[in-house]
C-alpha cells in the first residue's frame, strides 16, 4: 500500500459543511469584533495564539488551551471528522476562538471556547456564534455540550438552561470525557436567542478585510508580563 | 477633639486575587501604606490597627483577622480590632480610627479594609451580600442586593423620567475614569453605541435586574486598601514624608433595616443625615466640595446619592450627567477613580479605597487624564445595606 493510499485510510469520512457567514459585533469597548470561519491557512496563527495559554492555570485556561490546540491540529491533519473553527478578531488580532464538529447531520458536538481577551464577553459572543452555526446554518437539531470550567458551566448550562442528558449515557456521550453531557436543542436556542445571539451581516468589505490575515495577540491578561513584541 | 490627618495610603489591585488569602492582600495594602508614609522601617510608631471587613468568617472561614494582620506584618504589640458594618465596613473602620486618635487613645493608627470574594462562586457571593438584608422580611423571599438595585432604579425612572441612555452615560463616564486607574478591576472604556445605542447593545449589555443591565452593576471583586492616620498635634508627625490630608468631617447615620418600612423608598435618609453631620463637622457645605467618590454599587446610586448629599436637587442629577458636570473635567467630578462600577467593590475595602482616592486626588497624584483640577475638598460616601448604614467623609488639603 502506497503512502497516499495509507493516508486516505487514516482520514475520517467528511460531511460537507455549509459555510458560516462572517458577522461583526460591537463589543462594550466600541471595538468591532469580526467573527469568521477559519480555514487551514489560518492554523499556524491559531496554534500560535493558543500555545502560551497552555501554561495558564487560572480559570482552567491550561486544559482548554491544550485540548483546543490538539483539536485544531487534528482538524489540520485530517484526523477529526467534520470539525470547524471560528475566530473572533479585533483589528485582525485574535481575541477568541471556538470550535466544534458534527457527529452526524443532526447532532453537533461543541468542543471549546477560548476567550483570549477578557472583560468584553468575547467568550459568550463566540459560544453563541457557534450555536448559531450548528442550529441555524447547519440546521442541526441539537448540540452536545460539556463544561470544563466553572465559568463555562455558568455561561452555558445555567444561562442557556441546557438539558442534562447525563441519564442517557452512554447513548449520549460527549467526546471530551465522561463528564455528564448537556444539550442545547433548537427549541431551547430559540428561547434565548434574542438575549444571546447578536451580530450584523454582511460585514462591509473594509472591516472584513481586517480579519483576512489573523494576527497573534500582543498580550494575554492571563499571563502577567507577557508581551509578544516590543512596542 | 484632636485634628486627624492621613499621612500614608496603600492599595492593591482590585479584581480576582484568589491566589492569595485575605490577610495576604490586607498585608500588601498595609505595607504599601507604611511605605508611602515613609515608616516601613519604623512601623512600631503605629499603636493601633483597625480592620474593616464584612465576610472573613463567611467567605474565608477566618476570624480574628485584625490580630492576624498585625502578626503577618510584624506589628505586635499594636492594639488591633475588627469593624464590621456591611459594605460600609471600610469607612466605619476609618471612623473608628479617627475616634481612637481624637479621643487620645493613640497618635498613629493603621486602617486597612479588605475582602476576598472571588474565592467562591458568584451565587455564593451574591448570597453572602444578601445576608445583610432582613432575614425574615427580605432575605427569605429571595431578595438580593441587585434586586433592590433594580427596583430602586425602576422607581427612580418612573418618578423622575430617567432614561436608560442617561444611566448608560454614567457607566461610560465611570469606565473612562476607571480605565486610567491602575487599581481598577474592570479596566476598559465602553461606548454609548456599544452598551446603549447600537444594534448589538441588548446582548452586549444584557439585563441583570431589570431595568439594570450589566453595565449598571459593580463587579464582584477582591482587594484591600489602607490608610495611616496621625494626630495633627503629635510629635510623631515629623516621621511622615508626605503632605498630610485632613479628615475635616466624618459622620454616619442609620435608616430602617427593612426598605419597605421607609416612608419613601427613594429617599435615602441615612445618606442625607450622614452628609449633614460631616458638613457640620467640617464647617462646609455642598458647594465647597471639589469632587466626590460615591458608592455606585448600582449605577443609579451615583445619581441618588449625589442628590441626597446636596450636590443636585432631587431628580436633577441626570441633567448634570448629560451636561458633563460630573465628568473628570466638569465642575464637580464624581468617581474619578472609576467608582465601584469600574474600580470594583471588595466590600470591606471599598470605604477605605474611596478615602485613598480622596487623598490621591488632593495630593495631585492621580494618573494623567483622571486627576481633578486643583481639588481642595473631597467627599466619600460609603453606603451599607440598602442605605441603612452610611458613612460620609470629607477630606481637605489643609
Amino acid at each position: 500500500m502506497g503512502k497516499e493510499e495509507l493516508e486516505k485510510k487514516l482520514r475520517p469520512p467528511l460531511l460537507e459543511l455549509k459555510d458560516y457567514p462572517a458577522k461583526y459585533i460591537t463589543v462594550a469597548s466600541g471595538d468591532k469584533m469580526v467573527v469568521r470561519q477559519c480555514t487551514h491557512k489560518d492554523v499556524s496563527v491559531l496554534l500560535g495564539a493558543i500555545i502560551p495559554l497552555i501554561g495558564a492555570t487560572k480559570d482552567f485556561y491550561d486544559i482548554v488551551a491544550a485540548r483546543m490546540y490538539a483539536e485544531i491540529l487534528g482538524w489540520y491533519r485530517y484526523r477529526v471528522a467534520n470539525e470547524y473553527v471560528l475566530a473572533g478578531t479585533i483589528d485582525g488580532e485574535i481575541v477568541g476562538i471556538v470550535n466544534g464538529r458534527l457527529v452526524d447531520k443532526d447532532i453537533g458536538m461543541s468542543y471549546h471556547t477560548l476567550a483570549v481577551r477578557r472583560g468584553l464577553r468575547i467568550g459568550a459572543h463566540l459560544f453563541a456564534a457557534k450555536m448559531e452555526y450548528h442550529l441555524e446554518y447547519l440546521k442541526q437539531s441539537e448540540v452536545w455540550i460539556v463544561a470544563e470550567s466553572p465559568i463555562g458551566f455558568r455561561r452555558w448550562m445555567i444561562e442557556y438552561s441546557l438539558e442534562n442528558r447525563g441519564d442517557k449515557f452512554p447513548k449520549v456521550y460527549h467526546e471530551l470525557g465522561g463528564v455528564p453531557t448537556y444539550a442545547l436543542t433548537k427549541k431551547l436556542y430559540d428561547k434565548v436567542k434574542d438575549q444571546k445571539v447578536t451580530g450584523t451581516r454582511p460585514v462591509d468589505s473594509k472591516l472584513l478585510s481586517t480579519a483576512d490575515t489573523l494576527k497573534l495577540p500582543e498580550e494575554y491578561v492571563q499571563i502577567p508580563g507577557f508581551r509578544r513584541s516590543k512596542k | 477633639m484632636r485634628t486627624v490627618q492621613i499621612v500614608g495610603i496603600g492599595h492593591t489591585m482590585f479584581g480576582n486575587l484568589s491566589e492569595y488569602d485575605l490577610v495576604d492582600i490586607m498585608s500588601f495594602a498595609s505595607l504599601n501604606a507604611l511605605e508611602d508614609a515613609g515608616i516601613l522601617d519604623k512601623r512600631d510608631l503605629v499603636e493601633q490597627v483597625i480592620v474593616g471587613n464584612m465576610g472573613a468568617g463567611m467567605l474565608s472561614h477566618q476570624s480574628g483577622i485584625a490580630s492576624s494582620l498585625v502578626s503577618r506584618i510584624k506589628m505586635e504589640p499594636a492594639m488591633a480590632e475588627l469593624v464590621e458594618n456591611g459594605p460600609a465596613s471600610g469607612a466605619s473602620a476609618v471612623k473608628m480610627g479617627y475616634a481612637v486618635i481624637a479621643g487620645g487613645l493613640a497618635d498613629v493608627v493603621l486602617v486597612t479594609g479588605g475582602e476576598l470574594m472571588r474565592d467562591v462562586t458568584g451565587w455564593e457571593a451574591t448570597d453572602f451580600v444578601a445576608s445583610l438584608l432582613h432575614p425574615e422580611a427580605e432575605y427569605r423571599y429571595g431578595l438580593s442586593l441587585p434586586a433592590f438595585g433594580g427596583m430602586f432604579t425602576r422607581m427612580y425612572m418612573e418618578r423622575y423620567g430617567l432614561t436608560e441612555k442617561e444611566l448608560a452615560m454614567v457607566a461610560v463616564k465611570d469606565h473612562e475614569n476607571g480605565n486610567k486607574n491602575p487599581f481598577a478591576h474592570v479596566k476598559l472604556s465602553c461606548t454609548m453605541e456599544a452598551i446603549n445605542e447600537g444594534p448589538h447593545a441588548s446582548v452586549v449589555n444584557p439585563f441583570i435586574a431589570e431595568p439594570l443591565r450589566l453595565y449598571g452593576m459593580c463587579p464582584v471583586s477582591d482587594g484591600a486598601a489602607s490608610l495611616i492616620l496621625c494626630a495633627a498635634d503629635s510629635s510623631k508627625m515629623k516621621y511622615f514624608k508626605k503632605e498630610p490630608v485632613t479628615i475635616a468631617g466624618i459622620g454616619s447615620a442609620t435608616d430602617t433595616h427593612c426598605v419597605h418600612n421607609r416612608k419613601d423608598p427613594l429617599i435615602l435618609d441615612a445618606v442625607r443625615i450622614s452628609a449633614e453631620r460631616s458638613y457640620k463637622m467640617a464647617g462646609l457645605k455642598p458647594d465647597d466640595i471639589s469632587f466626590a467618590e460615591l458608592h455606585d454599587a448600582f449605577i443609579i446610586l451615583e445619581l441618588a446619592i449625589s442628590e441626597e448629599v446636596g450636590f443636585f436637587k432631587r431628580g436633577k442629577a441626570r441633567e448634570a450627567v448629560v451636561k458633563g458636570i460630573t465628568n473628570i473635567n466638569g465642575s464637580l467630578p464624581i468617581n474619578p477613580s472609576g467608582g465601584l462600577k469600574s474600580k470594583g467593590h471588595p466590600l470591606g475595602a471599598t470605604g477605605v479605597s474611596q478615602i485613598f482616592e480622596l487623598v490621591k486626588q488632593l495630593r495631585g497624584e492621580a494618573e494623567k487624564g483622571r486627576q481633578v483640577k486643583n481639588p481642595k475638598t473631597g467627599m466619600a460616601v460609603n453606603f451599607g445595606g440598602f442605605g441603612n448604614n452610611v458613612v460620609t467623609t470629607i477630606c481637605t488639603k489643609e
